[in-house]
């Protein structure tokens, strides 16, 4: 996933238009972004999860470990959302 | 006999009328001025909260594809099945940043479909024509899926699959033709409280019943430790978690890209509101989690599949409706069958509407009338949804239901095709037009020839056998220190392939100065939020006609 901006060697020039009051000032940029590969790459690591032991409730780890990861995903994309929220 | 299960069949029947009749009177429901407009007959008005938001993307990305055919891959080959979780794990981060985009540039340009938005970032009519042409491809399987959901319910109720199907059709048509995007939004919200109710009770109850979730798991192992198969079980084994991974990260890429989930996603009101339900999205991936172990709990229970539709097969797609009809009262499994049924209903009527629309901006208003007014713009929408949903149950009606998961997995490898031109043209203009255009020409070739090599062992089907490609085809997967039978999704390497093409294209383009297209868009236009004007600038058509130069 491309993670930079347009950086175009040749952009096309846009046809002339209004845009917003606020132009090039708005970004949707922050450090916090990076907070979002956890959810992302922590599922596919499948050497954490692929074993029966320890159990939870009966659940082998493969299993409860992988519903866990679904509270690490909410966790991150709240923290994520509520930092780089506008105010 | 059916008139054993009366009971079942008179409370699915009166809950599917009653959404029925939600459907047609959510045609006043926020009533706008004027219905016959795409952004209000199909996106809802762009209006929707926060709670209609989550209510209508959860009710359209889990499905009754969800109920019935991820539980039947537990119950069929145990782990790998498990794979929607983590699946549904790493597409809200995936996504929350890049469809904020989309939906900014949308409501920025008053794009409906994600063709839409190539059209005017690439400037290139064909590459928009394929995001279009892919999308409406991709999308009916996906729709005839969701009345395979219907037909396993009807077989556990032993009715025949035939005409309640097409009636149960042609009322979800006359009411999406009539409310548009209103009739799913608002049905979601019953589909959704039926279904976390049954899955609550189905998760506390039937433990208890078959003696705990140690005697479920327990069940589970020694079904696959008797089965002559060496890639099933309830762990991962060297030769399919390769597969696992491939398949979770390539799925949670490509369900974004569908037209259907876009469609969810434009109706929503702000950015902000896109952003909450990111983070509120999960609470589905749990349900979907304790769903996929009821494929478990119907071994443990120990359920036989109903006979499929040719001699001597069985359909793994009707353990969870059998396992339900055995062990709650009739007037439960009534209410939960009534739940796989509307659940059905909500995404075919959002996948048809998402056709549909790509049917009318970027087929019928590209190609046969360039000028039509949005009236003329919903109306033929409004037609095309009805023949999308002819065409999803003729789909049904003609190919064996088993295939119903690999038919969605195929549409999946085709639609994560669009992913330079929608998800990666969000953050980037670099890709030529021609790039976009060659890389998508490789990754459909390469993609549906992968899928044509597979043989399915079970089925004994030469081709289109699932999406697990064998690398032993290309060469000794020991030489990367992978297991010998080690096998990966079709749709990543598709599109990896797609994407190396395209970078190359590019660079061949501009070396030899090959003109581009005219980007449309402004930096500023992907952070547009609720407020901010729609351009009115020069539409695409007056640029193509020379009215307005573009350089």
């Amino acid at each position: 996933m491309a993670t930079r901006e347009a950086s175009a060697p040749m952009p096309p020039e846009p046809p002339t238009r209004t845009t917003g009051s606020d132009a090039a000032v708005r970004s949707d940029r922050s450090p916090w972004n990076w907070l979002l590969f956890i959810p992302i790459v922590l599922p596919l690591i499948v050497a954490l999860f692929n074993a029966r032991e320890p159990e939870l409730f009966g659940f082998p780890r493969f299993y409860w470990l992988q519903l866990a990861f679904i509270l690490v995903g909410v966790g991150t994309t709240t923290l994520v959302y509520q930092m780089t929220k506008r105010r | 006999m059916w008139r054993d299960h009366l009971v079942e069949i008179i409370i699915t029947a009166t809950l599917f009328l009653t959404v029925s009749v939600m459907g047609f009177v959510a045609a006043r429901w926020r009533r706008p001025d004027d219905l016959m407009h795409l952004d209000e007959w199909g996106l809802g008005g762009r209006s929707f909260g926060g709670w209609i938001t989550w209510f209508l993307v959860g009710g359209d990305l889990y499905t009754a594809y969800t109920f019935v055919a991820v539980p039947a891959l537990l119950f069929g080959a145990g782990a790998t099945g498990f794979f929607a979780v983590p699946y549904t794990i790493i597409i809200y981060p995936l996504v929350f940043l890049v469809l904020c985009r989309l939906w900014s540039v949308s409501h920025r340009h008053g794009f409906v479909t994600p063709a839409d938005f190539v059209r005017a970032r690439s400037g290139s009519s064909t590459m928009a024509l394929l995001v279009a042409a892919t999308g409406i491809v991709a999308t009916m399987p996906y729709i005839a899926l969701q009345l395979v959901g219907i037909e396993a319910v009807l077989k556990a109720m032993h009715l025949p699959g035939g005409w309640p199907l097409i009636v149960a059709f042609a009322v979800l048509a006359a009411y999406t033709y009539q409310s548009g995007l209103r009739a799913p939004a608002l049905i979601a919200f019953v589909k959704d409280i039926l279904i976390y109710l049954v899955i609550l009770v189905a998760i506390i109850y039937i433990p208890t019943k078959l003696g705990g979730w140690s005697a479920i798991f327990g069940a589970a192992d020694a079904k696959f430790d008797q089965t002559p198969s060496a890639t099933d079980g309830i762990l991962l084994n060297p030769a399919n978690q390769w597969q696992y991974i491939t398949l979770a990260f390539g799925s949670a890429l490509a369900l974004f890209l569908y037209p259907h989930s876009i469609t969810g996603v434009l109706a929503s009101r702000s950015r902000d509101v896109i952003k909450r339900n990111m983070s509120a999205l999960p609470a589905y991936s749990l349900l979907l989690g304790l769903i996929a172990l009821l494929g478990y709990m119907a071994i443990a229970a120990g359920v036989k599949p109903l006979p499929g539709s040719t001699a001597g097969s069985v359909d793994n797609n009707t353990v969870v409706p059998v396992l339900f009809d055995t062990v709650f009262p009739d007037w439960f499994a009534g209410i939960a069958f009534a739940a796989i049924a509307i659940g059905a209903l909500v995404p075919a009527a959002i996948m048809s509407i998402a056709a549909a629309n790509l049917f009318t901006r970027n087929i019928y208003r590209e190609y046969m009338r360039p000028h039509a007014t949005p009236a003329q713009e919903a109306r033929v929408s409004k037609i095309t949804s009805l023949v999308v949903k002819v065409g999803a149950v003729l789909v049904i009606l003609l190919i064996d239901p088993q295939f119903s998961i690999d038919l969605q997995l195929i549409g999946g490898v085709i639609i994560l095709q669009t992913l330079p031109a929608v998800a990666l043209g969000l953050y980037t203009r670099w890709f030529h037009k021609w790039g976009l255009v060659a890389g998508w020409v490789v990754g459909m070739g390469l993609g549906t020839w992968m899928l044509y090599s597979i043989p399915n062992a079970a089925t004994k089907r030469a081709h289109f056998g699932g999406s697990a490609f064998p690398l032993s085809k290309w060469f000794d997967p020991t030489s990367l220190g992978m297991d010998a039978r080690t096998t990966v999704y079709v749709g990543f390497i598709a599109v990896l392939a797609n994407l190396v093409v395209a970078a190359l294209v590019t660079l061949i383009c501009r070396s030899t100065k090959v003109a581009d297209g005219v980007d449309m868009t402004a930096p500023d236009d992907y952070f547009a939020d609720e407020g901010d004007p729609r351009i009115t600038g020069p539409s695409v058509d007056e640029l193509d006609e020379g009215r307005v130069p573009a350089r």
